[in-house]
């Protein structure tokens, strides 16, 4: 076995050294874990600039804006926005940053293998979502502009083509061909993911001592691998009934700007609702449970204890997995479905508040008496901890069908699902970029700037989204463009005012981060120690950035599980996973050498 | 864990051998091979080829949920005579998962020979199902039972195309199997033989799903 633990076997493919293997066409997971995350950074700074143009027509309507012919934005034009800064958001930056992007660099490094099972599979899923950002984007470049249907894109809107308004002809068909390849592309990675984890496990990764950043990306992975091919199926029949006559989605009898519609007739509607939201709630857990596992991550490292209640934290991830495929219902309480099946849905989706709490207690209880280190990654650590609760509690109210009823269609469904899905996953990828930058590039990012970062972020999501559910209650209708005019909300106006400012300023903060990103990337302090942060993961025993095998081709072996902290009679106040028993005991290796922690 | 602990790290590792605890992929081939491959990657490749028909299968349920559901909901569903074609196009179909696993078994006795063949035989047969599935949307076609004439023709383009879609991908991975140079790989042809003859048996199986969902399901 000790010739196991030694041996030097060549990588399952060996180093490139063109460009262009390196790092476009890569098959290394980490290079093609920083394309996934730079893709999704262009896609957060695109999905921002759309909800800033939104943000300033909203309140001052009659002001002039880029990018709008004629000068004036019209009501289309602002459902454009709306569909593309959802659509972009939720697929390009939630989907893609803290699954695609952080686990795919971390996933192998984190249970000792050198790279994921499918390699070549890996690179093409990356090619395949870039390609759907693609052919998305492009929408905004076609006859008509991009769709207006919203990121739902609920028929018969989104499938009677330009007859229903601009965006909804060639626009609208490439939304759909993009999210169809965006599919294909997160399956891919989907069964990369879990496959790797199954089986490449270094030799004592057992599953219960696998980081829960791993847990959460597995558990992530398979509900992805279940969600994504009901999509696909239905972007498949949505595509036919736009462009081959078919009646999948469309009813008969429709009449549109005065035309009646002769050649759909019998389709559901709902049906669409319903194979959407099948995969629509389980992917709102595909954003969030990323951000879990970093978090749960972060806060027993920078407490310096053992992560409260391990296992409690994967059974509380898989319930939340579990029961996240049986409440899509509850996002069509208004669809005039049956009271019963609302209530079982209601019932199954106030039952994920168990987990939910769980998890969240045990964040609580890994802090409690902890020897907190205040980094810029734990702030947003703890920053999620806060949204995942504030958010979360919203959504105790939307689950019960009668507060829907009134609540559904209005700002406090926007403020729910930003502060848990938007927000919470945002400030999940923040902590894993602070955290894991300089095991990614070699060098720190800048803790100051990250600070003020931070609390410009942190107060800011909140002035934008608090207020948001009291417009709502007070019956603020969303997705409108503009009802600056309508005398029952001309009340409301000084919120929205100061709702539109709040963005600005967190907007603009996140130029700070760009700069510090772009900044450190070059001038940023040297990361010239292995383990900085003094963590116990495995990531941290080898130096930064990972040689191209990660590990040398030095097998780690994993003695321990990793979240040994303050381990009483220990030489130091956590144990990496990879030391072995008598390093961790001694603190000396075999030669008698001081063991570096 | 054979033979006997002679290091701390191999008798922690005796005393916790760590349930499951990966092996992998550097645990390198079978030492006494010396052919490179990784049990790791074989395991691997059907664990991967596992959770792909995973996804499919999610795929062609959404599609069967949405039959069901748009055949009940509304009253526009006209049901059509099935062309006869596609029983004889069942037979071949289950004929190939034989002559696939014929194949698989001769390549695990090293008859290479016939492995070609029937390698060869499945794909042709493969080949010919789908001709023959081309046939009965032809049949339709004389009929005037386009795509969009009924919801329930629509169902049947859509499903036969999309199966047919995936068997084409399974003849293109039979062809992989057999064209491709083995030397040197990590799994080998007889792993590579053995997930495309999962996915093919998935795809008979899943055909016979489909026909039973559009005759019974009429």
């Amino acid at each position: 076995m000790a010739s196991h633990a030694e041996a030097v076997h060549a990588h399952v493919h060996s180093a490139p050294t063109g460009f262009i293997r390196k790092y476009i066409f890569s098959l290394d997971h980490k290079v093609i874990g920083i394309q996934y995350y730079f893709l999704a950074l262009f896609s957060v700074f695109l999905g921002m600039s759309l909800s800033l143009l939104m943000r300033i027509h909203l309140v001052w309507p009659a002001i002039h804006l880029p990018f709008t012919p004629g000068g004036q934005m019209t009501p289309e034009q602002y459902l454009a926005l709306l569909t593309m800064h959802g659509t972009i958001m939720v697929f390009m930056v939630l989907t893609t940053a803290p699954q695609s992007g952080f686990g795919n660099y971390f996933l192998p490094i984190q249970i000792g293998a050198e790279d994921m099972a499918f390699p070549v599979l890996n690179m093409l899923s990356f090619w395949t979502t870039f390609v759907s950002l693609v052919v998305m984007v492009a929408a905004f470049f076609v006859s008509g502009g991009a769709p207006i249907g919203g990121w739902t894109s609920y028929p018969p809107l989104s499938a009677l083509g330009e007859i229903v308004g601009p965006g909804q002809g060639a626009g609208q068909t490439l939304w759909i061909v993009g999210l169809a390849i965006f599919c294909a592309a997160s399956l891919l990675g989907a069964i990369n993911f879990i496959t790797t984890t199954i089986d490449l496990r270094a030799k004592g990764m057992t599953l219960m001592r696998m980081p829960l950043t791993v847990w959460a990306w597995l558990i992530t992975a398979v509900l992805g691998l279940l969600a994504f091919g009901v999509l696909l199926a239905a972007c498949a029949l949505l595509l036919l009934d736009r462009t081959a006559g078919t009646s999948f989605f469309v009813p008969g009898g429709l009449v549109v700007t005065d035309q009646v519609i002769t050649w759909h007739k019998g389709g559901s509607p709902i049906l669409w609702q319903h194979l959407f939201w099948f995969f629509g709630h389980p992917e709102v857990y595909i954003a969030i449970l990323p951000g879990m596992g970093v978090a749960s991550h972060l806060l027993s490292t920078f407490s310096r204890k053992p992560i409260f209640g391990y296992r409690a934290m994967v059974y509380a991830m898989l319930s939340i997995g579990f029961l996240g495929f049986t409440v899509w219902g509850h996002h069509m309480f208004i669809s005039g479905m049956s009271p019963y099946s609302a209530f079982a849905f209601s019932m199954l989706t106030m039952s994920i508040g168990v987990p939910s709490a769980i998890k969240t207690f045990n964040w609580l209880g890994t802090l409690w008496g902890g020897q907190i280190r205040f980094t810029t990654s734990m702030l947003f650590a703890l920053g999620f901890v806060s949204l995942f609760v504030s958010g979360g509690l919203s959504g105790l109210f939307l689950a019960q069908p009668a507060i829907d009823l009134a609540l559904h269609d209005t700002y406090f469904v926007v403020a729910h699902f930003h502060l848990i899905m938007g927000v919470a996953a945002i400030f999940g990828i923040f902590a894993a970029t602070y955290f894991w930058f300089p095991k990614m590039f070699g060098r720190f990012l800048n803790e100051g700037i990250g600070k003020v970062h931070f609390w410009l972020t942190f107060i800011g999501v909140y002035c934008i989204f608090m207020p948001m559910h009291f417009l709502g209650i007070a019956g603020h209708p969303r997705r409108y463009a503009d009802l600056t005019g309508v005398q029952y909300l001309s009340s409301l106006i000084p919120v929205q005012r100061f709702i539109s400012i709040a963005a600005f300023i967190t907007i603009g903060s996140q130029l700070l981060f760009l700069f510090n990103f772009l900044w450190s990337l070059w001038g940023g302090k040297k990361a010239t120690e292995m383990n900085p942060w003094e963590a116990t993961t495995l990531e941290w025993s080898i130096p930064s950035p990972p040689p191209f095998d990660n590990f040398a081709g030095h097998v780690p072996t994993v003695y321990r599980g990793p979240y040994e902290f303050a381990v009483p009679g220990a030489p130091h106040d956590y144990i990496p996973q990879n030391l072995t028993p008598a390093e961790a005991a001694t603190g000396l290796t075999a030669s008698g050498a001081p063991v570096k922690a | 864990m054979p033979g006997v602990a002679t290091t701390t790290e191999e008798i922690e590792l005796q005393i916790d051998p760590g349930r499951g605890g990966g092996a992998a992929i550097r645990d390198g081939g079978d030492p006494g091979r010396g052919d490179g491959q990784s049990p790791a990657y074989q395991r691997a490749s059907i664990t991967g080829i596992t959770l792909a028909l995973g996804g499919i299968l999610m795929f062609f349920l959404a599609l069967t949920s949405s039959y069901i559901v748009r055949r009940g909901v509304t009253t526009d569903w006209q049901a059509f005579p099935l062309p006869r074609v596609l029983w004889a196009n069942t037979a071949v179909l289950l004929l190939s998962s034989f002559t696939i696993e014929m194949a698989r078994r001769a390549l695990g006795r090293g008859a290479v020979a016939a492995f070609r063949n029937l390698w060869a035989l499945t794909s042709g047969l493969g080949l010919i199902f789908v001709g023959g599935q081309l046939l009965a949307w032809r049949e339709l076609r004389a009929e005037g039972v386009f795509l969009s004439t009924n919801p329930s023709s629509s169902f049947f383009y859509v499903l036969t195309a999309l199966h047919g879609l995936h068997l084409l991908g399974g003849i293109v991975a039979l062809a992989y199997v057999a064209l491709r140079s083995w030397q040197g790989s990590k799994v080998g042809r007889a792993t590579g033989a053995e997930v495309a003859a999962i996915y093919w048996h998935f795809m008979d199986g899943l055909w016979v799903f489909l026909l039973l969902l559009l005759t019974l399901g009429r």
